[in-house]
C-alpha cells in the first residue's frame, strides 16, 4: 500500500490550495501546483519563464528537510491505521498491504469491546475492506492524498497516483497499459525502449527476460521484473539483516537535531562499512531514538539503488528534525525530553551486485546469473536449501565452519582470531562429518584404545574399523589434542580427545574419543 | 593472499560474447587436462579412493581464482576449510548440500549461472538424465565435474596411491602432506592416458607437482616404515 501527498513540497510550505505555486531548486522548476500547471508550468522550466506564463506564480526553494518534518504528521495519522510505516521520500510512504487490513480491524474490533457492544468480529469484517480502508485513509491524512493498494510497492505505488486498489493477482494486467515513461524511474532506458517501439510496461513485460538481461544489463532486468508485476529484486535475496546495527549514545542528551549531527555521520558511515565489508547493500534503514525517560522512537525509510552513507546520514538528519520539533505536539506522541540514544539498523538487506561491477567489469553480469540460478533452486527447494560457508573459529572440523543461507551476512559462529588451542592445524579434513561415524580403535592386543587423564594414549593404535566394517591396519597416527570445552558450564561441557590416524590402504582420518567412544569426525580424502 | 592478486592481475574470463574453450585450473593439474583446463561444455568425472575429494576441490580452485563461481551438490560432508586452503573462494561457493530426489533438477539450474557445478549423484544416473545435463552445460558453456563414475564424461580422473607425510608409527608430529597418483582416461583430445604425482595437499597447502617417480616404495609390511622415513623429510 502506497499513501502519495502529490506536490508534497508545495502543501508542505503551507501554500493555500489552488494557489499556483512551483519548488525550485537551481532556478529550475522541480514540482508545480495544479494551479500552475494549468497555466503552462512544468517540471524543469526556468524559473523567469515559469514567472513570465503564471504572472502570480508563488515561487519557494526547495527545502527537503521542511517537507520531511512537516510529513511527519502524515506519518503519524497513517501509523494510526497500519503498522510499520516506511518512508520513501517525503510526501511518499508505504506499508506491506497484507495485514494491513486484519491490523486495522484488530484495533477496531478491540475498540469495539471496550465499548461493550460485542461485535467486534463483524466490525473487523467490514473494516477489513481495502477499498473502505483506503478511503478512510485518504480523508484522514487530508492535503488531497491518494492512497493505491495492489500487490508490491511498484504497482502500489502507480495505483496511488490514481487512488486505485488493484485486486490481488491483477497486478500485470494493471499495469500493462502504462506507458514505460515516467513509470520505471529510468528515463535512458524507458527512452531507449520507446525508441525500439515498446511503448508500454505490458509490450516491456512481455520480452523474454534473458533477451532483456543480455540487452539492458542487471539494472533492465530489474525494471523488467517490475514490469512484470514481481518485487525489483527477487524476495529470496533480500533477506533481513540482524546484526547489522550502529548506535550511539548521546551524552549529554541533545534536543536539538545539529548537535546530533557528529554522531548521525559517524553512524551513518559506520553502517556503510559494515554493509561494504559484508558486500551487502541496504534498501531499508530503521532510525531509532530513545529519550531519557526512556520513549522508544523509530522510522523506516526505504532506500533505492546503492545509497551513499551521506544519504543516509540526510535522512537520519531529517528524522531528528521531525522528531524534535514536533516535540510540543501534544497529539503525536513526540519526545517529551532529550535523545540519549540513536541507533541506525540494515533493516533490509540484498547483495551488493553492483560492488562487482566496480571491481571487476564484467563479470556483474555473471553475479546476475547466479543470483538468478540460485533464486530458481531456492524455488524448487526451498531458501534454506542453497547454503554458503563461512570460516570461523574453533577447536573441531565441525567447528570452525558456519553454514549460512545464501544471500544472508557471513558471520562465523565464533569468531576466527580468538586462540583455540587444542585446534587441528592445517591442512583441513575435505569430508567433515555433521553426524559423527562410529568406529573402534584397538592396539595390538585388541583392546580398544583409551586416553588417561593426562591425555596420553593407552597403547599405540594398531587397527581400525569405521562403522561396524572390517578392522584395517593403522600405519600411522598423531594426537592426541585434548579438548575441555566450557568447562565452567556442567550442562554445555566437553571433553574429548582427537586423533589423526592413516591405515594401511593410504586413508587418513580424524577421530575424537568422547564418552569412552570412538567417532569417525572428519576424512583427509 | 596470492589469490587476491591474481584476481585482479587476471580479467575474468566469464564474457559471454566470447568465452574461452577451457576454464582455468591450478598450474600443477594443468598436465592433466587437453586444453590446459577445464572443458566448458564437459563433464569430468573423479573417481578411486582416498584424495578424490580432494582432488575435486583442486579443480574448483583455478575458476575461483579468476573470479568464478562454483556449485556443489549432493556433498553434505564437505569440508569448507579444506577447499578454502585449496584456494576456492568461499565467498563464490555455493552448496547445495541435500537436493534429495530432484538432484538432477537442481543441477541443471545452477549450470545456467556457474561456471563449474559438482555434483554427487545419489544413485546410478539414467542416461537420459546425463545426457540432458550434458546438453545443459554444452549450451551454457559451464563446467560438470562428478564424483563417481559418469556414463558420457569427456574425460575421467582417479586417484590412487595415496601417501601421507608428517605422521609415522610413533604418533610423533601430524598430517602434514600427501603425495597421489592422478591417472586420466578420457575421449577426442583426452584420449590420450595422462599420468601425475602429486602433492595434494602440499606442504604449506594448495597443490603441487611431485616427483614422478614415488618418493618410497609402499608396501603393506612397508608402509609403516615408509612414511615413517618420509614423515621426517618435511
Amino acid at each position: 500500500m502506497v499513501v502519495w501527498c502529490p506536490g508534497w513540497p508545495i502543501v508542505a510550505a503551507g501554500v493555500q490550495p489552488g494557489t499556483p505555486a512551483a519548488v525550485v531548486r537551481a532556478d529550475r522548476v522541480l514540482t508545480c501546483s495544479a494551479a500552475a500547471g494549468e497555466q503552462g508550468v512544468h517540471r524543469g522550466l526556468h524559473r523567469r519563464e515559469a514567472q513570465r506564463r503564471c504572472p502570480g506564480l508563488v515561487v519557494l526553494v526547495e527545502d527537503p528537510s521542511g517537507s520531511a518534518v512537516a510529513f511527519e504528521r502524515v506519518l503519524t495519522v497513517v501509523e494510526r491505521f497500519v503498522p510499520a510505516v516506511e518512508v520513501i521520500r517525503p510526501g511518499v510512504c508505504a506499508c506491506r498491504s497484507a495485514g494491513v487490513s486484519r491490523y486495522a480491524g484488530r484495533r477496531r474490533s478491540k475498540a469495539g469491546d471496550r465499548s461493550g457492544d460485542g461485535s467486534g468480529g463483524h466490525l473487523a469484517e467490514e473494516y477489513g475492506n481495502d477499498v473502505d480502508l483506503a478511503g478512510r485513509l485518504a480523508a484522514a491524512v487530508g492535503h488531497g492524498c491518494r492512497v493505491g493498494i495492489a500487490d508490491g510497492l511498484f504497482a502500489a505505488g502507480l495505483a496511488a497516483r490514481r487512488g486505485l486498489v488493484v485486486q490481488p493477482g491483477a497486478t500485470r494486467e494493471f499495469l500493462a497499459p502504462w506507458p514505460v515513461r515516467d513509470t520505471l524511474g529510468r528515463p535512458e532506458l524507458a527512452d531507449l525502449l520507446v525508441r525500439l517501439g515498446v511503448d508500454t510496461l505490458g509490450d516491456f513485460a512481455a520480452l523474454p527476460p534473458g533477451a532483456v538481461l543480455s540487452r539492458f544489463g542487471p539494472d533492465g532486468a530489474r525494471a523488467h521484473r517490475l514490469a512484470r508485476g514481481l518485487e525489483e529484486r527477487p524476495l529470496a535475496l533480500r533477506q533481513r539483516a540482524d546484526g547489522l546495527t550502529v548506535s550511539v549514545e548521546l551524552d549529554p542528551p541533545v534536543d536539538r537535531a545539529d548537535r546530533a549531527a557528529f554522531a548521525v555521520k559517524a553512524l551513518a558511515d559506520g553502517l556503510h562499512e559494515r554493509l561494504a565489508a559484508h558486500r551487502l547493500v541496504c534498501t531499508r534503514v530503521a532510525i531509532e531514538a530513545v529519550t531519557e525517560r526512556g520513549e522508544r522512537l523509530v522510522r523506516l525509510w526505504r532506500q533505492d539503488g546503492t545509497p551513499a552513507s551521506s544519504t543516509v546520514a540526510e535522512r537520519m538528519r531529517w528524522q531528528l528534525d521531525s522528531w524534535i520539533s514536533g516535540a510540543g505536539d501534544r497529539s503525536s506522541g513526540r519526545p517529551t525530553s532529550g535523545l540519549v540514544l540513536l541507533r541506525l539498523t540494515a533493516d533490509e538487506v540484498t547483495p551488493d551486485d553492483g560492488h562487482q561491477l566496480d571491481l571487476w567489469g564484467a563479470t556483474n553480469e555473471t553475479d546476475e546469473r547466479v543470483a538468478r540460478a540460485v533464486a530458481r533452486v531456492q524455488g524448487m527447494l526451498g531458501v534454506d536449501a542453497v547454503t554458503t560457508a563461512v570460516p570461523g573459529g574453533g577447536r573441531g572440523p565441525a567447528d570452525r565452519i558456519t553454514w549460512t543461507v545464501w544471500g544472508e551476512p557471513r558471520v562465523p559462529r565464533l569468531p576466527e582470531s580468538a586462540p583455540w588451542p587444542g585446534h587441528i592445524p592445517s591442512p583441513s579434513p575435505a569430508t567433515v562429518h555433521g553426524e559423527p561415524v562410529p568406529a573402534e580403535i584397538t592396539d595390538g592386543d585388541g583392546l580398544v584404545l583409551a586416553v588417561s587423564g593426562r591425555h596420553a594414549l593407552s597403547a599405540p593404535p594398531a587397527w581400525l574399523s569405521v562403522a561396524g566394517g572390517r578392522r584395517v591396519p593403522a600405519v600411522a597416527w598423531a594426537g592426541p589434542w585434548p579438548v575441555d570445552e566450557r568447562w565452567w558450564d556442567p550442562a554445555g561441557r566437553r571433553r574429548l580427545a582427537r586423533l589423526q590416524v592413516v591405515t594401511a590402504d593410504g586413508a587418513a582420518r580424524l577421530l575424537a574419543l568422547r564418552g569412552g567412544r570412538w567417532w569417525v569426525e572428519a576424512e583427509y580424502d | 593472499m596470492d589469490r587476491h592478486v591474481d584476481r585482479h592481475q587476471v580479467l575474468p574470463p566469464i564474457v559471454t560474447a566470447a568465452l574461452p574453450t577451457a576454464l582455468p585450473v591450478l598450474p600443477a593439474l594443468r598436465p592433466l587436462l587437453p586444453g590446459n583446463g577445464l572443458r566448458r561444455g564437459g563433464v569430468v568425472s573423479v573417481s578411486g579412493g582416498p584424495g578424490a575429494t580432494s582432488l575435486l576441490l583442486a579443480l574448483l580452485a583455478g575458476t575461483s581464482a579468476v573470479g568464478g563461481w562454483c556449485a556443489v551438490v549432493n556433498l553434505p560432508t564437505l569440508g569448507p576449510a579444506a577447499a578454502a586452503e585449496l584456494g576456492v573462494d568461499l565467498e563464490r561457493l555455493v552448496v547445495v548440500p541435500s537436493p534429495g530426489r530432484r538432484w538432477a533438477g537442481v543441477v541443471a539450474g545452477l549450470l545456467d549461472g556457474f561456471d563449474v557445478v559438482a555434483v554427487r549423484p545419489p544413485g546410478r544416473v539414467g542416461p537420459g538424465d546425463a545426457r540432458r545435463l550434458l546438453g545443459r552445460a554444452r549450451e551454457r558453456g559451464a563446467t560438470l565435474l562428478t564424483v563417481g563414475d559418469w556414463s558420457g564424461a569427456g574425460l575421467r580422473l582417479s586417484v590412487s596411491a595415496p601417501r601421507w607425510q608428517g605422521v609415522g608409527g610413533e604418533g610423533r608430529g601430524r598430517l602434514r602432506a600427501r603425495c597421489l597418483t592422478v591417472r586420466t582416461q578420457g575421449r577426442g583430445a583426452a584420449a590420450q592416458p595422462r599420468l601425475a604425482r602429486l602433492w595434494l595437499p602440499a606442504p604449506g597447502g594448495g597443490c603441487t607437482a611431485a616427483p614422478a617417480a614415488p618418493a618410497a616404495p609402499f608396501t603393506e609390511s612397508g608402509g609403516r616404515a615408509a612414511t615413517t622415513a618420509a614423515g621426517t623429510g618435511s
